[in-house]
């Protein structure tokens, strides 16, 4: 019997908030809920390290990592539709700007990503390489979507396969194309490598053989 | 008015037996002409008082492997603009010596098409001010449109034949 009625309860408190919520299918925001700004907000987690009577003791790779993982400047190398969709991860909407990346650059000099973006056709390979060229160290670069990781569908003659081919490549996004969630998730993973980059990798032999292997120096 | 048939005469008249295979698919005149005489044909088509084929809409090839001798086909979309009316012919040509008179003298866009025609299929057109890849590498040692060469890319490493619908167990 006790059962009957709570369940009775649970069917009326149901009702009510389909009446509440889900009849007003053109109306929003009518009672909004207050953003929790105490909850919502984060702030990069401090490294590891020594703290006692006003000091903080930690690694200089660690607070120069915390640094650069915040403040990464892309280098958009859009060529297709990936590239409308960077776009929109730029907007309002996604905005990249919440991981610190707002401060898009179309100067390599300047900036930290190389973000390709879109099929490479093999005419456009020496252009791509020369931006990455130019770029200064330290650099990432991060391949959006199929074409740019593999060639994609364009399985033909005039078609680079993979950007991997003439330069480095440290993040993979898969899609075709991938959707603006999916670009964010890489530039996070840019930014765990960047995050947990030794101070000395750059300078280091395996380093130098990989930028070797592409003809780099 | 411009009629096929009017303008079918006045090339039989004017060339005689050289020019063949006339037809009109979806109703566009089409005729095939003897390659030596492209120009000659392209010039009395563009001169005429009455045909003014003025512009040259496209210009391409084909191949066809199996037509022994004459291998490659190069076609000439012709517009009159006065009169708003189309033909289209086809030269044809071996795949030994692919020699074809430009047209880049009698219409400006030839230039552009028949570079892109030489970069793709290998037709020199003899004659043309610049004939030199356009969009493929110049590095490329190849027709990429002719039959014989593959369509995919041979320096892809990790795509897998059956993936695409190629052979593999899917056959």
């Amino acid at each position: 019997m006790k059962l009957l009625s709570l369940d009775f309860v649970i069917q009326r408190s149901l009702s009510n908030y389909q009446i509440e919520f889900m009849s007003r299918p053109v109306q929003y925001n009518v009672t909004p809920i207050p953003a929790d700004i105490n909850n919502s907000l984060q702030v990069a987690p401090m490294p590891a390290g020594h703290s006692g009577e006003g000091f903080f003791a930690t690694k200089l790779e660690s607070v120069v990592g915390l640094a650069r993982a915040n403040s990464i400047w892309p280098l958009p190398f859009a060529t297709s539709c990936c590239g409308i969709e960077f776009m929109a991860t730029m907007g309002s909407h996604y905005d990249l700007a919440r991981f610190g990346s707002e401060r898009v650059g179309f100067s390599p000099r300047q900036c930290d990503l190389l973000m390709v973006m879109g099929t490479i056709a093999k005419k456009m390979g020496p252009v791509l390489k020369q931006v990455y060229l130019q770029m200064a160290e330290p650099r990432w670069v991060i391949a959006v979507g199929a074409c740019a990781s593999s060639g994609g569908i364009f399985d033909t003659y005039s078609v680079l396969q993979g950007i991997d081919q003439i330069i480095p490549v440290d993040v993979y996004v898969p899609g075709c194309p991938p959707r603006p969630e999916a670009i964010i998730d890489g530039v996070i993973r840019i930014q765990e490598l960047i995050h947990n980059e030794p101070l000395r990798r750059r300078n280091s032999e395996h380093y130098k053989a990989l930028l070797e292997s592409y003809g780099i120096q | 008015m411009l009629t096929n048939e009017h303008i079918k005469n006045k090339l039989i008249e004017k060339f005689g037996d050289a020019l063949t295979d006339f037809s009109e698919p979806y109703g566009m005149l089409t005729f095939e002409a003897p390659k030596d005489l492209n120009l000659k044909v392209m010039q009395f088509l563009f001169d005429d008082a009455e045909l003014r084929f003025q512009f040259l809409t496209d210009l391409q090839a084909v191949h066809y492997p199996d037509n022994k001798g004459r291998e490659l086909a190069v076609v000439y979309h012709l517009h009159n603009l006065a009169d708003n009316v189309r033909i289209r012919f086809k030269v044809f040509t071996s795949i030994e010596q692919p020699d074809v008179y430009t047209a880049t003298k009698l219409y400006e866009s030839a230039n552009w098409m028949e570079r892109e025609t030489y970069d793709f299929f290998g037709i020199n057109f003899v004659g043309h001010p610049n004939l030199k890849r356009i969009l493929n590498v110049d590095e490329m040692d190849y027709f990429p449109m002719r039959k014989e060469f593959p369509l995919e890319d041979q320096t892809r490493v990790d795509k897998d034949d059956e993936m695409f619908g190629r052979g593999g167990s899917f056959n």
